[in-house]
């Protein structure tokens, strides 16, 4: 036999020495040694067997006994082709829940959406989502959703389901028995085809779109002007002079991501620009439109109708046109009428009443203002509106008179936002077949005979045209999680029409939208470029709209002379809107911008009625028979009160139920249109107390330099003006240390103030991005709200009238971090980028460097908030928990977290860049709240790079940093609030006044 | 017996040898007093809410307490400043007499030193309790280890805390253990218990009280004095340095070090007054602890009231003279004035006012009055601590953030729970060690003795 060998001393010796042998015989030594070096050779003694089998015995008790979690991790047996483990899929989709359009796209990890982010396509939205959208992703995973259809309470299936229902809608047919479809607007062509199909198949079908908060007053007022039932688009970049009556354009009012956007580019003062935007705002309660105005007078819902009266009227003496009959305005409006004139075609009237009268008021003025076609554009108009409130009470009579045999429910929820549920209820006792394709249960729902639950939007297909010619796509994203369908899917099998909806939609999309283009030649490539994008905007040559030959002047009309007793005036709330997303623990504890109190509904008063009436925060009065806790907001109008809509529900899942009072019912109808304002109503006290989840209690600034602004006078004749202790700072600052240096990136932020307006997309973007908790009220009570970014608000000038500074405010990234240095075992450190870093795994939480940050940014996980049932919310259940972001760790209880930057995203797009061999380029990483801002005011990027933006914005004259008068030397720069307004109107003094 | 031209007799009553031993080691032999018991359950049901809150707090976490994001040390850190200044006078008393050579500290010193021993350990429960993360209370502890090896932050004051705390732990309660050994071989010898002679025979590591061993006694009493005196200037210049290091207004200030020494001076002093005047009365030790012991006591008190007052005076003058408006705004708008008015007077009064009565001979020498202002002063140096951590947390740079503070009942629970543990100990002091130096204090009497031949 041949002889191998692998050294010299094998060969010799005959031993094996090399290197790998030796190193097995070590290890297999070390194992033996462990009883006895001559185990395997020696036959078994009885100690070594006894040795053995205790050893084997006690450690097979120890391993049993202790109990270790299942978890069940199942790979893939085939990868599907466009899923990366541990990479993001985003794809481009559509949300409307009926109150708000956006597109698009969705994060998805490992097959499950876990955030919805802007889709920079579109022409409508671009890039930006509200708070709302942030948020929808976590009603996918709200375990409250209906799992199966349901025969009168009673789960069941589909093919059940479906039979009888054909069954009964055919029977119902054949007598020739109305049916209803109740839905709210529908933007969708794909689903107005489908509604068309189900209609040639049951001809007695009647749609009716109800919206709870309804534009039925512009509706009319438009289709009365220029005979077209429409809500026009607005260009509030276009407007130099923005007079707004009433409307929340910012906050709730249409569509308020798009009009942030346009707002917040006249307002802007980039680059050394010296001009922006004059916005007027009148109005009862403080919104957030409001308190980002220049000018903001309180009246009173009436009043508002005089004013806009006396403004027409002087603008008509000098058009030659008609005038009204209106008393006089207490408020001087001539400055105003002049101002107007000085913009004509560049300014912009805006009502928010939902009153044909007043609307078409607003129309005249902007007519003769000659906006039509350059602010207001009608030949694109808005889609996002469409219900007429006459529709829902010629329902209801119907109903009452027994005409109609069935009713569906889609996207409607009447016996909740109904102003005459009890009514509506009643007379759905006369309707044979009720169904409901609510997704989660609502107050409609529950009395339906059938619930046919719809997916949820992003389990589902869609399409939208929100504004004419632009349209947007919807794909699922994940495959239903229960055994749900979609609406659209139950409709066509009731039809009969033997296809789904993702084919119908296809083939609505290739036969009626793509001849809409010429770009692409084959349908089939149309549809996948359609659906990747998201969006498909129908280009027209002629981008500018054409001004309406003529408005009909329609008669004189009188207008009463402002009431004398107390107006309550309803209003949405940005979080929560008209309140179908009331189930949303995000939602639900995002702090309302201007009373920063969240998890309830408040009665707001004027502090002077406050002080008349003896009434405090949180004493409980009673108005038109419900029962609220007063709040007491600055700048809520003489004579007035106002009460959210949204909260109050019940029978909607443990977050929503009885949070709030129900303000519906108090919703009244004034000239078949449903009125939010409600005059003459009492105030009477109860003595009882309800508490309030405030996450500020102080609004004054104390005369400090906490948030700088100055005049539009002021800042043309020195920029850095009301920035005067910037300077100060500059100058006093001296150090004993050498200077930090960043050799690589240095990260840094810029706020514009001026851009701000404090509508808390942010918040909830970071939330959805960080796993932050959600703590409920009590907590929020006990100012432990866990937000990594805040928005704080401040007051100065008379508490009646006061102006509103906000300011968002996450970690500052000090160069010189006070919490740094104080943390006992280094959990927190600075990065050599810039970024204050905490490691959770060493915090063991002394909260030293939450008392040493002076901007108190920094959170503490003051209870187990994951998995556990005192904290009820997404994160206690599995599939709550599904929305988690596995880029960013769980905090464990007694861990103090904070803003990271959002440092998987640098990472991220680090690494991105690092595998194309290139640099990182300026705006490429944008942490989630960046991502979100629809006004576009956070700036990240790159301080050592001098080209970026950040950098430009640091070098501003306007720029400064929160407390810098410290030496934290921030890595967040603010740049100073400037105000359209003459220089005298801001004085420091007012600051010092308290709110 | 020794008269001194100050302080008069050291030991009144002719007491003999023999009478010392007997006397102090009564307590020792007899059953316990009705009283000893009553107060012993009353503590130990301080203690079972104490542990009750502890238990609640480490299961389910700091949230039970009423600190929030703006405020986030509390009540927690108050007792802890407060138990570590009291634990302070234990030590100071003891050794700073001993170094300076005062006789009459030696009928005193035993129960000071044992008082700080036991709030020392009191106080060290705070910072523990406080963490996040109890179970991790290791990392603060600076040895190479497997994690890295991660180091601790040497920056930190709060590591500072740590050493300090745990060095002046170590040193005192081997001090006291020292000067205990002599007087457990007494017992031994003394005591007709089996059980007593084993355990009290062990813990006197076989004292025989040859000159030889005296010798050596009375050389490392002094070492670990000379230790243990810079120990009590450090330890609380290293807790205000907690405060001093930080950025918010009303501690970041150089006063801080010398102003919680004196403040802790100041309240131990007055716990070793209470604790005096209950073991006089109750054990019936007037002719150990005299008159004239408390009389000096009181003028040291006066004294150090004077320089609080100062202190107090200066850090309101800087606040102004600084031109700082966030300090100005603590100092003038929150505590003279404004939310925290009451608890600042309350300091105030009971710090720098109240203790200046003491200047009145009549007073001085009237026990009631003087054990009235010593919890008095007790009372004022817990609204010390309580002005700086939350007057200064709850209204600091940025007013968005102002958010009031309200304990919890289970960090009251806390507190009482140490004020049992604290009565339990000293109760337990009471009964099984001799609650004054009996070699000690027959020192002075031998050398009384040859002086009066």
């Amino acid at each position: 036999m041949k002889k191998y060998w692998k050294s010299p001393e094998e060969l010799s010796y005959g031993v094996n020495t090399s290197q790998e042998d030796k190193f097995e015989l070590d290890h297999k030594n070390a194992v033996i040694d462990l009883f006895e070096k001559d185990i395997p050779e020696k036959a078994t003694s009885r100690r070594s067997f006894l040795k053995l089998m205790g050893f084997s015995i006690s450690a097979a008790t120890v391993v049993a006994s202790c109990k270790r979690p299942v978890q069940k991790a199942i790979p893939y047996l085939i990868k599907p082709e466009e899923i990366t483990p541990g990479n993001a899929s985003y794809y481009a989709s559509t949300y409307y829940d009926g109150t708000e359009y956006g597109s698009i796209l969705v994060k998805t990890r490992d097959g499950r959406p876990i955030k919805i982010e802007g889709n920079e396509l579109s022409r409508i939205s671009a890039g930006k989502i509200s708070a709302r959208i942030q948020a929808s992703v976590l009603s996918l995973y709200d375990d409250v959703r209906y799992k199966t259809p349901m025969i009168s309470g009673v789960d069941s299936d589909w093919g059940k389901t479906d039979v009888e229902i054909i069954n009964k809608l055919s029977a119902i047919n054949k007598e020739g028995g109305k049916i209803v479809l109740l839905s709210d607007t529908v933007i969708s062509p794909g689903t107005i085809k489908v509604i068309d199909l189900f209609k040639e198949k049951y001809p007695s079908l009647e749609w009716i779109q109800y919206d709870p908060v309804s534009y039925s007053g512009m509706l009319v007022a438009n289709n009365k002007s220029f005979g077209k039932q429409v809500i026009p688009d607005y260009h509030f970049d276009k407007a130099d002079l923005i007079v707004s009556f009433s409307a929340d354009f910012l906050g709730t009012w249409i569509a308020p991501v798009p009009f942030t956007r346009d707002y917040s580019k006249n307002r802007k003062l980039d680059n050394g620009k010296k001009k922006m935007s004059k916005h007027i705002q009148f109005e009862s309660g403080l919104s957030l439109t409001g308190s980002s105005s220049d000018k903001r007078i309180p009246v009173k819902p009436s009043e508002g109708k005089v004013i806009l009266g006396n403004i027409y009227n002087l603008l008509a003496e000098k058009a030659g046109a008609a005038k009204v009959n209106v008393p006089k305005s207490r408020i001087d409006i001539n400055e105003l009428v002049k101002d107007l004139e000085m913009h004509k075609g560049n300014s912009l009237v805006v009502s928010g009443a939902n009153d044909a009268n007043t609307q078409l008021l607003v129309n005249k003025i902007n007519y003769l203002l000659g906006n039509y076609g350059k602010t207001i554009d009608l030949d694109k108009p808005l889609y996002l509106k469409k219900g007429l409130d006459a529709d829902m009470d010629k329902l209801v009579s119907d109903m009452e008179q027994g005409k109609v045999s069935a009713i569906l429910f889609y996207n409607a929820n009447p016996l909740y936002n109904f102003r005459k549920k009890e009514k509506f209820e009643k007379s759905l006792d006369k309707v044979s077949l009720k169904v409901s394709l609510s997704t989660s249960p609502d107050e409609t729902s529950l009395i339906a005979d059938y619930i046919c639950p719809d997916n949820h939007y992003l389990e589902s297909w869609n399409d939208a045209e929100p504004r004419k010619g632009s349209f947007s796509l919807a794909q699922p994203t994940i495959s239903p999680i229960f055994d749900t369908r979609q609406a659209q899917d139950s409709l066509l099998k009731w039809a009969g029409a033997g296809m789904d909806y993702h084919s119908f939609l296809e083939q609505t999309w290739k036969e009626y939208i793509f001849s809409l283009q010429e770009k692409i030649a084959n349908p089939k490539e149309f549809w996948i470029h359609s659906l990747q994008d998201g969006v498909f905007d129908v280009s027209s040559s002629n981008e500018t709209a054409i001004p309406p030959e003529s408005i009909e002047i329609y008669g004189p009309v009188d207008i009463k002379p402002a009431g004398e007793g107390l107006d309550l005036v309803l209003y949405e709330t940005v979080a929560l809107g008209d309140g179908r997303n009331a189930n949303n623990p995000w939602l639900q504890e995002l702090p309302d911008p201007v009373s920063k109190a969240c998890w309830d509904n408040y009665l707001n008063i004027s502090p002077s009625f406050a002080e008349k009436n003896g009434l405090q925060n949180e004493d409980v009065v009673e108005i038109a028979g419900l029962k609220v806790p007063v709040f007491v907001q600055p700048g809520q109008a003489e004579g007035t009160v106002s009460l959210a809509l949204g909260y109050g529900r019940d029978n909607t899942g443990k977050v929503a139920n009885n949070v709030g009072v129900n303000a519906w019912p108090l919703v009244t109808l004034v000239d078949g249109a449903q009125q939010l304002s409600i005059e003459g109503v009492s105030v009477k006290k109860t003595g009882k107390k309800h508490s309030l989840a405030l996450t500020q209690t102080h609004h004054s600034m104390e005369g400090r330099p906490i948030v700088r602004e100055t005049s539009l006078e002021a800042y043309i004749k020195d920029p850095s003006s009301g920035n005067e202790s910037h300077e100060e700072a500059e100058r006093n600052k001296v150090t004993l240390y050498n200077e930090v240096k960043f050799d690589g990136h240095h990260w840094g932020m810029a706020i514009d103030l001026n851009a701000c307006t404090s509508c808390g997309a942010c918040i909830i973007a970071c939330q959805a991005e960080n796993n932050i908790p959600v703590i409920g009220k009590e907590e929020v009570k006990n100012r432990r709200i866990m937000h990594w970014i805040r928005i704080d608000r401040y007051y100065s000038d008379e508490p009646d009238q006061p102006m509103v500074l906000n300011q968002p405010v996450m970690c500052q990234h000090c160069d010189n971090a006070p919490c740094e240095n104080v943390c006992p075992v280094s959990a927190t450190m600075h990065s050599n980028e810039g970024l204050n870093q905490i490691a959770y795994n060493r915090c063991i939480g002394t909260k030293y460097c939450i008392n040493n940050c002076p901007y108190r940014v920094r959170r503490f996980n003051w209870y187990k908030y994951v998995d556990n049932d005192k904290f009820d919310y997404n994160q206690n259940s599995d599939l709550g928990r599904l929305v988690l972001n596995p880029d960013v760790v769980v905090r464990e209880r007694g861990v103090v977290e904070k803003c990271t930057f959002c440092t998987q995203r640098i990472q991220e797009k680090k690494l991105d860049a690092k595998l194309e061999n290139r640099a990182l380029r300026d705006g490429e990483i944008q942490p989630a709240c960046v991502q979100t801002c629809p006004s576009e005011a956070l700036v990240f990027g790159d301080l050592n790079d001098p080209e970026s933006k950040v950098s430009r914005m640091f070098g501003s004259e306007r720029n400064y940093h929160l407390l810098e008068e410290l030496h934290t030397l921030p890595s967040v720069g603010y740049l100073t609030k400037v105000r359209n307004v003459k220089a005298e109107e801001i004085n420091d003094a007012g600051h010092d006044k308290h709110a | 017996m020794y008269k001194t031209e100050v302080r008069g007799l050291l030991v009144e009553g002719g007491k003999t040898l023999g009478d010392v031993t007997r006397d102090v080691m009564a307590p020792l032999e007899t059953r316990s007093p009705n009283w000893w018991r009553v107060v012993f359950g009353f503590a130990s049901l301080m203690s079972i809410w104490g542990i009750y809150s502890i238990y609640i707090t480490i299961t389910q976490g700091i949230g039970t307490w009423g600190v929030n994001n703006t405020i986030g040390w509390g009540w927690a850190i108050i007792n802890f400043v407060w138990w570590i200044g009291i634990g302070h006078a234990g030590t100071a008393f003891s050794i700073f007499l001993l170094v300076l050579r005062q006789k009459w500290r030696t009928s005193i010193n035993r129960a000071a030193e044992a008082m700080t021993v036991v709030a020392v350990l009191c106080a060290s429960i705070f910072p523990a309790l406080h963490m996040g993360r109890i179970w991790n209370f290791y990392f603060i502890v600076p040895y190479p280890n497997t994690r890295g090896p991660l180091w601790v932050n040497f920056n930190s004051p709060l590591f500072w805390d740590f050493l300090a705390i745990s060095a002046y732990l170590l040193i005192s309660a081997s001090f006291w253990y020292l000067g205990m050994i002599p007087d457990f071989a007494s017992i031994r010898d003394k005591t007709t218990s089996k059980v007593k002679k084993a355990v009290y025979g062990f813990f006197s590591m076989g004292w025989l009280g040859s000159s030889k061993e005296w010798i050596r006694f009375e050389a490392l009493a002094f070492v670990l004095g000379g230790i243990a005196a810079v120990l009590v200037v450090s330890v609380h210049s290293i807790v205000s340095t907690d405060f001093a290091v930080g950025v918010e207004p009303g501690w970041h200030t150089t006063i801080f070090p010398p102003y919680f020494v004196v403040g802790a001076i100041f309240s131990g002093f007055a716990m070793v007054m209470t604790l005096m005047i209950i073991i006089r009365k109750f054990y019936r030790f007037e002719n150990y602890v005299t008159d004239s012991h408390l009389n000096a006591i009181a003028r040291i008190l006066v004294f150090v009231s004077l320089i609080m007052g100062t202190a107090y005076l200066t850090e309101i003058f800087l606040s102004w003279y600084s031109g700082n408006r966030y300090e100005m705004f603590t100092f003038f708008h929150n505590r003279i004035t404004g939310e925290f008015t009451p608890q600042f007077w309350a300091m105030f009064i009971s710090n720098a006012l109240i203790p200046q009565l003491l200047w009145s001979k009549k007073l001085r020498s009237n026990i009631t009055v003087l054990f009235i202002i010593s919890i008095i002063i007790n009372i004022g140096m817990w609204f010390e601590r309580f002005n700086i951590v939350v007057t200064s947390l709850t209204k600091d740079f940025l007013p968005a953030n102002w958010a009031p503070y309200h304990p919890s009942l289970i960090e009251v629970g806390i507190y009482v729970g140490t004020l049992g543990f604290f009565t339990l100990g000293v109760l337990l002091f009471f009964r099984y060690i001799p609650m004054i130096a009996i070699s000690e204090i027959k020192g002075v009497m031998k050398f009384n003795k040859t002086k009066a031949d």
